[in-house]
């Protein structure tokens, strides 16, 4: 018999005085969000009939064997997906991690070769074998590979060879394109920022230009576009204000309009985020966006702010789990965007993501914990590990491996990235 | 850009998993017997003007992870793409090739870039790529590749004359396409076409006052044509807000326009503006029009204007972030309540203000989400 669950905050009597005014004007934004919120209520009501007792629950299970099949094979459904093979490897490796699932050894050994395929004999990481260097998958394939954390996936990259393909993507602007001969976006910026902190390649000259380049996609709204001048977007926002967070520059924002915006992108009625203003809801913004807060609560701390919140992003921590755990889960595993969406490995991993920043306030010393439902549903914490010794920093992994074992793996062939960082000439680029 | 795996450079709508049951069978049937024709369509590897190349099959190593069901007709294109790639080949039947394998995955940029390559090396008629192009965005508007690729085209043809009207036909379909947006201010910016475009995005705004897109090209081409400093800009623009407002004053995007244009000059400093503001809250009780009205109260104490009662837009700030924590925006009763915080914290009596109702803070440098490690 389970005991009474505290109440749910889309359960409340005064929840519907949160559905979206039209001021009886219709547009197709108006319309478009009231159909979603019909069907978020349609949820809502199937789940009060059914859960009476019983709290929401994050379906393990399901999602541990959806997770643990596709890191095998995949329908060919995914054949739009054959130029971004490593990032189905992060996604899914970083969803186990976060369930705390271990990955087999031998699993884990066949992930670093296939890895080692995508690999581009001029560096970076491509698709799939055979294709070109791409940011997107170099830096997939790096977290996946941090993941695994065995000494075989450290040696897989070329670290030399990463830092010259990071130099054959710089523009003279201080942006990057994402791929030779491709396009120009504030991921890119990320991208590279990312894997070469990991790996610790940067040199004096690598991001020159870099951050003042980030800083011009600050607009209007206090987001950032993908490009100077674009809509303020929730994926761009992160990507741009993680990478000068890396780059140490992250007090050159004005965090005041980032902080307003980015709060203003949780749905009031159904609790996760949006990624634009005046779109709908979407369980991949659970990262990119409520992701944002985690980070400017350090940058704003940085800057001596005192009246930061000692248990609690600035966001409502509770709303989201409700909207991941009740909208975001398929039965049968996986997790998706909004109701009446196909599950997919990308949208697993953001929900999940976003999951954990929502349960987990702090960090070793300092923790706050709100767990939404059972207990069991607590995942991986992910923060963010900033030690100076180390230079590694993961916005999306997490380093503190629960093994110590694992932990000194890690650590030692960091130290190792760190000695073979003296084997690299720093040549005038 | 609303599906969301695009960002990684992929598109990725609506899949499903097939049982690996499922894809055992097809793959038995398959072998019993060859069939080189199916329905006319006939395999690259099949074909004699490719009998020449050895088509190369992907290698995915002896144990594969996140393997791909590919169909038979996705490797024969694939596995003859390599053999191309692999040989450097310039030719008409390379470039028919990666047709067909844009058609099977328009997400790979590898064949696009090859593409290209091709357009160049065999001097193709590049208003024929335009047409091409044209066709495949229309099928697929929300693709990375498409949209460079196009970006590619005009300006080797310096011709940007059918961009505008083109974004506008995608824009019809979908008012917010990011890709669109970004295509139609790139041509904008680099062929210096900003006539008509104020025109333009008030149609849009006619039609969704809601389209948050069309608010920020709004600021876009302002921006690059007359600016915001010159006082009759800025005054036409806060009285079309407002006029927006007042249509929906529920709409957040015509009020963080009001702010974001306003932000330099001053929130306070605008005359009228609290009055107009003040007037509008007898309508409707919009929690935009109370968060408007903190942003000003604040404007107001930031810049210790004369114009104000320091002590009433204080106390009158506090009062409408409790408010909101409170009653009308309790989603967001946090981020209220920490702005309520910093305004005692900056503007209040001097006692210091804690956190919460939470246990007194632990020593500072713990309340960092971050660390630096124990030594190992």
């Amino acid at each position: 018999m389970e005991e009474a669950s505290p109440p749910l905050r889309c359960f409340s009597e005064s929840h519907s005085s949160e559905l979206f005014s039209d001021d009886g004007v219709q547009t197709v934004t108006s319309r478009e969000q009231r159909k979603v919120e019909r069907s978020i209520q349609e949820v809502y009501s199937v789940y009060q009939q059914i859960h009476t007792s019983s709290q929401p629950t994050l379906l393990r299970e399901q999602h541990y064997h959806y997770l643990k099949k596709g890191l095998r094979h995949l329908s060919d459904a995914y054949e739009c997906l054959d130029a971004s093979r490593p990032w189905l490897c992060y996604w899914i490796l970083h969803s186990l991690e976060l369930l705390e699932e271990p990955v087999p050894a031998a699993v884990a050994s066949d992930v670093c070769q296939f890895l080692a395929r995508c690999q581009s004999p001029t560096g970076g990481f491509s698709g799939g074998p055979c294709q070109h260097a791409h940011l997107a998958p170099t830096y997939a394939a790096v977290n996946a590979l941090c993941i695994l954390g065995t000494e075989e996936a450290y040696k897989v990259i070329n670290r030399e060879k990463l830092l010259d393909f990071l130099y054959s993507v710089k523009q003279p602007d201080g942006s990057f394109v994402m791929h030779v001969g491709g396009e120009v976006d504030v991921r890119s910026a990320y991208c590279a920022a990312s894997v070469a902190s990991l790996t610790n390649i940067i040199t004096p000259t690598l991001f020159d230009g870099t951050h003042n380049w980030i800083l011009s996609c600050q607009n209007w709204e206090g987001g950032l576009g993908g490009v100077p001048g674009l809509e303020a977007h929730g994926g761009y926002t992160f990507c741009g204000t993680a990478a000068l967070v890396i780059l140490g520059k992250e007090h050159m924002l004005d965090l005041k309009t980032l902080l307003r915006w980015v709060t203003s992108r949780q749905m009031r009625f159904e609790g996760g985020f949006q990624g634009r203003c005046n779109k709908l809801v979407d369980g991949c913004y659970s990262f990119w966006q409520a992701g944002l807060l985690p980070l400017l609560h350090r940058a704003l701390f940085k800057e001596g702010d005192s009246t930061l919140s000692v248990s609690s992003w600035m966001f409502e921590r509770k709303a989201l789990q409700e909207y991941i755990l009740l909208c975001c889960q398929n039965p049968g595993g996986g997790l998706l965007d909004k109701p009446g969406k196909s599950r997919d490995f990308y949208h697993t991993c953001y929900c999940l993501s976003g999951l954990s920043i929502a349960q987990h306030f702090g960090n070793k010393d300092l923790h706050n914990e709100l767990i939404l439902g059972r207990d069991e549903n607590r995942l991986l914490n992910v923060f963010i590990f900033l030690p100076s010794r180390h230079q590694l920093i993961q916005f999306t992994t997490s380093a503190q491996r629960r093994s110590p074992k694992r932990l000194n793996i890690s650590t030692g062939c960091l130290f190792q990235f760190r000695q073979n960082l003296h084997q690299v000439q720093w040549t005038s680029h | 850009m609303s599906s969301v795996e695009e960002i990684s450079n992929s598109v990725a709508e609506d899949l499903e998993e097939d049982g690996v049951e499922e894809e055992n069978t097809v793959e038995e049937a398959e072998m019993e017997y060859e069939e080189p024709v199916k329905g006319g369509y006939i395999f690259y590897r099949d074909r004699k003007e490719w009998a020449d190349l050895e088509p190369v099959p992907q290698d995915d190593g002896p144990n594969p992870v996140v393997k791909i069901a590919y169909s038979e007709k996705f490797t024969d294109v694939f596995d003859m793409f390599r053999a191309l790639l692999q040989n450097d080949e310039k030719s008409e039947r390379a470039f028919a090739l990666t047709t067909e394998a844009i058609d099977l995955n328009a997400a790979n940029y590898t064949v696009w870039h090859y593409r290209r390559v091709l357009l160049q090396a065999l001097d193709k008629d590049l208003r024929e790529e335009m047409k091409y192009i044209t066709a495949i965005i229309e099928d697929q508007p929300k693709n990375y590749q498409v949209w460079h690729h196009r970006r590619m085209v005009v300006e080797w043809l310096n011709d940007p004359s059918e961009e505008l009207q083109f974004v506008a036909e995608i824009l019809s379909q979908d008012a917010k396409n990011y890709h669109a947006w970004q295509h139609r201010q790139w041509v904008m910016q680099e062929y210096k076409l900003w006539d008509g475009e104020l025109e333009y995005v008030e149609e849009l705004l006619e039609e969704d006052v809601r389209n948050n897109s069309a608010w920020n090209q709004r600021h876009f081409v302002i921006n690059h044509t007359s600016g915001y400093s010159d006082s009759s800009i800025l005054d036409r623009e806060v009285q079309y807000t407002l006029k927006q407002i007042k249509k929906a004053p529920h709409n957040e995007s015509a009020w963080n326009y009001l702010n974001g244009i306003l932000q330099d000059g001053g929130l306070s400093s605008f005359p009228g503006l609290l009055e107009q503001v003040t007037e509008l809250q007898d309508t409707c009780s919009s929690p935009y029009l109370t968060a408007f009205l903190v942003d000003l109260y604040e404007d107001a104490l930031e810049t210790n204007s004369s114009s104000y009662d320091q002590q009433e837009m204080f106390n009158k700030a506090l009062e409408l972030c409790k408010f909101l924590a409170e009653e009308k925006d309790t989603i967001r009763r946090e981020y209220w309540n920490y702005v309520s915080r910093s305004l005692q914290n900056t503007y209040g009596s001097g006692d210091p203000v804690s956190a919460s109702s939470d246990p007194p803070p632990p020593p500072s440098s713990s309340q960092l989400p971050d660390m630096e490690p124990s030594d190992p």
